[in-house]
C-alpha cells in the first residue's frame, strides 16, 4: 500500500494546526472529510484540501511532501504509525505524543517534543528553543520517549524533563536541561551557559567538559562507570551516534544543590 | 536390566526422572574474566540443592566482553528453586551478598520469561537515597552508589515456570579413578550446552540419596543400591566389578536444554570408554510416579 501522501501545494499564507493530521485521528475518513479537515488558525479556516494534494491509502504512514516553518503541531498526540516530513516543521512538533515515530527530515521551531511521552521523534536539522520543555503554567516537560535532534537545539533544551532520553548531536544553547526532573539528556558539541541550571536529578550527558557551570555543581570524581558503558552502546545500537560519547570513564559534577542536588552532568574526559 | 552398550559401555534401559522448576537467569560482569567469575562463583556457593540450599544454582556460560551489555567479561548464572517466592528470596540475597559486594560488578537481567523477580528494584535501598534509576531501550537499571563508583543493576530479571530440574547420569565404574574420569568428561561436556547447569561441586555428585530414610525427619538418605560398600547386603544395582558410582545432576532452562545436556554426557562417557572411565551409564528414577519428566538413557545415544 502507498502511504498516505500530503504534497504541500504553495507555502501556507498562515500558521496551521497539524495536530489532525495523525494516523489515529484519519483512520476510518473518507478522502472528502480528509479534505474538509480545517488546518488554517485564522478566518480563511483553510482546509485539508486547500493545501495538501492527497494521496495513497496507508493511513499507518503519512507522508508531507515539502514543509514549512508554518507547520505547528505536527504529530502532536500521536499514538502509532509513521510520520515522515520532507521539510521545516513549526512549533510543538510531536508536543505530547505517545507511540510511534515522528521523522523531520528539516528543522523544527520551538517546543518540539513537548512534553512527550512516548515513541521516537527525530529531527535532522535543527531545532528551536525549550526542547522536550512544558509550555507555560504545565509542571513537567518531556515525560517518556525519544527525540534526537541531528542539529542544534536553542536554549532551555530538555527544560523540566522528568523521563525518556533526549540526544542533541550538534550543541545546544544556554541552560541545557534546566530544571529538569529526572530523565536523560545527552548531547555532543558546544553547550551554552549553565547546562543543568536548578535540575533536581536526572543525568545530563555530555562529551565534553562544560565550561560555564551553575555554582550549585560540585566536582563527584570519575571512577569507572558501568552504566556509561551501557549508555554509549544504546545509542550506537539506535544509529544514533556512531562513536560511544561517554566512554569508560566519565566524570561527574553532581547538582543543581541550590534545588536537591542529585542530579548530575556526566562528561567524556580528555 | 536390559542393556545395550556403545562403544563398550552399557547403557541401562531406564531413565531419570525429573521435576518442573522455577528458574531465572542473570548476567554478572566485571572489570576483567577473574573478577566476573568470581562474582558468579561467590554468589553459586552453596546452592548445590533445593533440600538445603533453597536454590539450586550454577554457571551457564561465560560471555566474552562482545556479548555483554557493558563490553566487559561476564557470566551468565541460572537459579533454580521449588516456588517462586523462594526464587524471589535467594536471587535477591545472594545478588545483594556476592555481587553488589563484588569488586567491580554489574547485574543483567538474563532471561526473559512470564513474570519478573526483583533485582536492582529490591537492591536500590542500599543505596539509602542515593541511588538513581534509569531507563532506556525498553530496560530499567538502578544505580547504587558503592565505595569504587557504582553498582549497575537490572530492576528485574525474568522468571520462567518451565524449567527442569534433576535430569542426572549415574556413572558406574570399576575404580574411583575411573569414575571420576567420567564424571569429568561428562561435565565439560555439559558445560557447552546452553541453558542447562550442573549445581554439585564441580557438577558431579558422588553422595546421590533416595527419597526418605529409617530416620524420621530425613527427606533423603544414601541411595544404597548404588552404594558399592553395600553391595552384599542390600538389593543393589551393581555388578561384582562395580566400585564406584559418581552422578551427574542437571537442571535445565526447558526440557529439550535437559535432554541435550544428558546427550552430550552421555556421549562423552562412551567416547572416553570402560578402560579410561565408566563401564556402565544409569540414571535416577523414583519409579516414574513423582516427576512429570522422564528422559530415556536408550533415547539419548549419541
Amino acid at each position: 500500500m502507498k502511504p498516505l501522501i500530503f504534497a504541500l501545494r504553495e507555502t501556507p499564507p498562515e500558521r496551521l494546526d497539524l495536530s489532525p493530521l495523525t494516523p489515529e485521528r484519519l483512520a476510518g475518513l473518507s478522502a472528502r472529510e480528509i479534505g474538509e479537515i480545517r488546518l488554517g488558525r485564522s478566518r480563511r479556516a483553510l482546509t485539508v484540501g486547500d493545501l495538501f494534494r492527497v494521496s495513497g491509502e496507508d493511513f499507518e504512514t503519512i507522508v508531507f511532501e515539502g514543509g514549512s516553518k508554518r507547520f505547528d503541531g505536527i504529530g502532536a498526540g500521536m499514538g502509532d504509525g509513521t510520520i515522515l516530513v520532507t521539510g521545516d516543521v513549526g512549533a510543538q512538533a510531536g508536543r505530547k505524543m505517545r507511540g510511534g515515530r515522528l521523522m523531520i527530515e528539516g528543522g523544527a521551531g520551538p517546543h518540539a517534543a513537548s512534553a512527550m511521552r512516548g515513541g521516537r521523534l527525530e529531527i535532522l536539522g535543527d531545532a528551536g528553543d525549550h526542547l522536550g520543555g512544558p509550555l507555560a503554567g504545565e509542571l513537567a516537560g518531556m515525560n517518556g520517549g525519544v527525540v534526537v535532534v541531528r542539529g542544534r537545539a536553542g536554549a532551555y533544551a530538555a527544560d523540566r524533563m522528568r523521563r525518556g532520553v533526549a540526544v542533541v548531536l550538534k550543541g545546544c544553547g544556554d541552560h541545557a536541561g534546566s530544571r529538569m526532573i529526572a530523565g536523560t539528556f545527552a548531547v555532543t558539541g558546544p553547550i551554552g551557559r549553565l547546562p543543568g541550571y536548578m535540575m533536581r536529578r536526572g543525568s545530563i550527558l555530555l562529551d565534553r567538559e562544560p565550561e560555564r557551570l551553575s555554582p550549585g555543581f560540585v566536582e563527584c570524581g570519575a571512577p569507572d562507570s558501568a552504566f556509561a558503558a551501557v549508555f554509549d552502546r544504546y545509542l550506537m545500537a539506535e544509529g544514533v551516534l556512531k562513536r560511544p560519547l561517554l566512554g569508560p570513564r566519565p566524570g561527574k559534577f553532581g547538582g543543581d544543590n541550590a534545588v536537591a542536588g542529585t542530579g548530575e552532568i556526566l562528561f567524556r574526559q580528555g | 536390566m536390559q542393556s545395550l552398550t556403545v562403544n563398550g559401555v552399557a547403557i541401562d534401559d531406564t531413565f531419570a526422572e525429573a521435576f518442573g522448576m522455577r528458574a531465572t537467569a542473570v548476567l554478572i560482569t566485571g572489570p576483567n574474566r577473574k573478577w566476573a567469575r568470581q562474582a558468579a562463583v561467590t554468589m553459586t556457593g552453596f546452592a548445590t540443592s533445593v533440600i538445603g540450599c533453597g536454590c539450586e544454582a550454577a554457571i551457564d556460560v561465560e560471555l566474552s566482553p562482545s556479548q555483554t551489555p557493558d563490553g566487559r567479561p561476564g557470566c551468565r548464572v541460572m537459579l533454580f528453586a521449588v516456588s517462586t517466592d523462594e526464587l524471589q528470596k535467594q536471587v535477591q540475597n545472594r545478588v545483594g551478598q556476592c555481587v553488589l559486594t563484588s569488586p567491580g560488578s554489574a547485574c543483567f537481567a538474563a532471561l526473559k520469561g512470564v513474570a519478573d523477580l526483583k533485582l536492582g528494584a529490591a537492591l536500590r535501598y542500599f543505596g539509602d537515597g542515593w541511588q538513581v534509576s534509569k531507563k532506556f531501550g525498553g530496560r530499567h537499571f538502578w544505580r547504587v552508589p558503592v565505595m569504587d563508583g557504582e553498582f549497575l543493576c537490572e530492576a528485574t530479571t525474568g522468571l520462567t515456570k518451565e524449567a527442569v530440574g534433576g535430569g542426572n547420569l549415574l556413572l558406574v565404574a570399576s575404580s574411583n579413578a575411573g569414575a571420576l574420569a567420567a564424571a569429568e568428561a561428562a561435565v565439560a561436556a555439559i558445560e557447552k550446552v546452553p541453558g542447562a547447569i550442573m549445581p554439585f561441586p564441580g557438577g558431579v555428585v558422588r553422595s546421590g540419596s533416595k527419597v526418605g530414610g529409617k530416620y524420621k525427619g530425613m527427606m533423603a538418605s544414601t541411595n544404597d543400591a548404588f552404594a558399592p560398600t553395600l553391595r552384599g547386603v542390600v538389593k543393589s544395582a551393581l555388578g561384582p566389578q562395580d566400585n564406584a558410582v559418581l552422578e551427574i545432576v542437571i537442571d535445565g532452562e526447558t526440557s529439550e536444554a535437559v535432554a541435550a545436556a544428558m546427550k552430550a554426557g552421555i556421549g562423552a562417557v562412551t567416547a572416553l570408554g570402560p578402560q579410561k572411565g565408566a563401564s556402565r551409564i544409569s540414571a535416577g528414577n523414583y519409579g516414574g510416579k513423582l516427576g512429570k519428566f522422564h528422559y530415556h538413557l536408550k533415547e539419548l545415544l549419541p
